[in-house]
């Protein structure tokens, strides 16, 4: 089966040996007290029924990412399916649909490590569930009665959701000792179009299953009543925020818009000499060098600003859903 | 396609394939994490620990060449690490000129770098290990042994069951589109990207109704068969005295990787 060696979004999937082992550690626990609280959470409502229903969720979570479609020049937009997953289950359902996407990954095909897996797990599963689950449903709710309300609110979840895990990992991976001149912009700059297509794909796969089949997302429907949305979800995607805030603080100058995979490489070696030109002191101060005015230093405070501007808006509409409640 | 399509699992009877899941699983965890904790250019514990990795991938007579066949699945991710050659200070062995400017590979870099690759490499392979002795099912009920929750343990076993049926489902819709996609040579096909990305949206729709009405039936096949939420497995065997031995062993190897590594330098 070819559709294996190209398996998605491999740039977020980190093996062993590239986490240092106190951030390994530290994110294991992290997902560990994540998907312990998820399963408090889910036992309510997990009976001896849903389990079936996850662990084929989690098979079909898996599956979906294999549905890919031609972008540009032989790169392809996939699903990541964590933002989908999480609003369409729910966020502690996500969670851990997700964790077992990753495990499984993991042990069966070497894709992400096995010490890396708690800080995979927390990229792709918690993070992404934190944005589908809360953000996207929130703004779901909200919206609906517009007419482009879905595509506001799955499109804003799901492509936040993937910058979101993706300067989570750079963050991990900085903090592992790799230089973040490099990974940030690389993987910020990759992932914001790797986004477009999460989130075009979302829109489509939860518009299509809110009009075929509504009664399998009665949370979602739209003759569903509103719900009060609590402080923990406020909470939660503050955190984020502030994890996403502090990876934008990082980007340097060298955000570049061109995604092209070796041409990217490239740019980002160009740029890292520039860098270099101050006596290089990267991690004792997590200072980025080099931070004067260029056309990148714009792109990059444009990237910075639309994540800024989703978050913003999305804790906006959640602040308002309460206030109603 | 059938379950063991993703299983990585080589059939041999060896003593690695006879002991007991937990202990392999724990070691492989641990031998993952002791890699981790060396530091850069601990050559000499890299070394045993590579020599303990392939002793026992001889053990378990599933072939060197091809655990170290399937072990460069991680290498993509290396072109990440590569940044660590420029981004140290040290002495400067050589510049590589790109485009306007040139970058400085220092000594520190390379020493990071190649440590980076080999404890990535050696990690992959001691887990490409785990599953080429271990079945999938044991692996599960050792995860439910060492205490992870039971509902989780479930779920990931639904998945592994149902990984395949799925992934076939997706892949005759992956096919069913290709058939109706025809390309003329020289022409642009396909729509825009929102178009072609609406339509794998839907096909992802269509996967999730399938998913979930599968599950439906599965949930009664099972009820059927007197599913009452509690699975029903074989009690976990005791240690026999070859696990004990491996783990006096392993403990043993584990230890002098770390000593070599951290105090011998």
């Amino acid at each position: 089966m070819d559709g294996m060696s190209n398996l998605p979004v491999v740039a977020l999937h980190i093996p062993d040996g590239f986490l240092s082992a106190p951030v390994a550690i530290a994110f294991w626990a992290a997902t560990i007290a994540m998907v312990g609280l998820a399963l408090r959470r889910t036992s309510g409502a997990l009976n001896e029924r849903q389990i079936p229903l996850m662990g084929v969720m989690a098979a079909f979570i898996f599956a979906a990412q294999m549905l890919n479609f031609p972008v540009l020049g032989g790169t392809s937009g996939h699903l990541l399916g964590g933002a989908l997953a999480a609003m369409l289950l729910g966020p502690w359902a996500g969670i851990l649909v997700m964790a077992c996407v990753i495990g499984l990954q993991a042990l069966l095909f070497q894709d992400g490590g096995l010490l890396a897996m708690g800080a995979n797990i927390f990229d792709m599963g918690v993070v992404t569930a934190v944005f589908g689950g809360w953000l996207g449903r929130g703004l779901l709710l909200q919206l609906r009665a517009q007419k482009w309300g879905l595509l506001v609110a799955g499109f804003v979840a799901a492509w936040a959701s993937v910058l979101a895990a993706a300067a989570l990992c750079a963050l991990q991976l900085t903090l592992s000792g790799i230089n973040p001149v490099v990974v940030f912009p690389a993987m910020l700059s990759v992932h914001v179009f790797i986004g477009i297509g999460e989130g075009l794909i979302t829109v489509a796969a939860l518009g299509f299953i809110l009009s075929t089949r509504p009664d399998l997302v009665p949370d979602l429907a739209s003759d569903a009543p509103a719900r009060p949305i609590g402080r923990g979800a406020v909470g939660g995607i503050a955190l984020v925020g502030l994890l996403m805030a502090a990876g934008a603080a990082l980007l340097s100058p060298l955000a570049s818009g061109d995604p092209d995979g070796l041409e990217r490489v490239a740019e980002n070696l160009g740029f890292l000499e520039r860098a270099q030109d101050a006596p290089f002191n990267v991690l004792p101060d997590y200072t980025v060098p080099g931070l004067d005015g260029s056309i990148s230093t714009i792109l990059a405070g444009v990237v910075g600003l639309l994540i800024v501007f989703a978050l913003a808006y999305g804790i906006a509409q959640l602040m308002r859903t309460r206030r109603e409640a | 396609m059938s379950t063991h399509h993703f299983d990585r699992y080589i059939d041999a009877s060896s003593a690695v394939h006879a002991l007991d899941a937990r202990i392999k699983l724990v070691f492989t965890l641990l031998f993952v994490l002791v890699l981790a904790l060396l530091p850069r250019g601990a050559w000499l514990a890299l070394a045993l620990a590579a020599l303990v990795l392939w002793l026992a991938v001889v053990q378990a007579r599933v072939g060197l060449r091809v655990i170290i066949g399937r072990s460069f699945v991680a290498a993509p991710f290396a072109l990440i690490g590569v940044t660590l050659l420029f981004s140290r200070t040290g002495t400067v062995l050589f510049d590589v000129p790109v485009g306007f400017a040139t970058l400085q590979v220092t000594d520190t870099g390379v020493l990071a770098f190649a440590t980076l690759l080999v404890k990535s490499w050696l990690s992959v392979q001691a887990s490409l290990l785990l599953m080429a002795t271990t079945h999938v099912a044991d692996v599960l009920v050792a995860l439910r042994a060492l205490r992870l929750p039971a509902t989780l343990v479930a779920i990931l076993g639904f998945a592994y069951r149902y990984l395949f049926v799925m992934t076939d489902e997706a892949q005759r819709m992956l096919r069913a589109r290709d058939c109706r996609s025809a390309t003329l040579a020289g022409r642009r096909a396909g729509g825009t990207i929102r178009w072609r990305a609406t339509v794998t949206g839907r096909m992802a729709g269509t996967l999730f109704l399938r998913a979930y009405e599968r599950s439906e039936r599965i949930y009664l096949a099972m009820l059927a068969r007197g599913y009452d939420g509690e699975p029903r497995t074989l009690g976990i065997r005791p240690l026999q005295p070859a696990d004990r031995a491996t783990l006096a062993f392993g403990a043993a190897s584990l230890l002098s990787i770390l000593w070599l590594g951290l105090v011998v330098r």
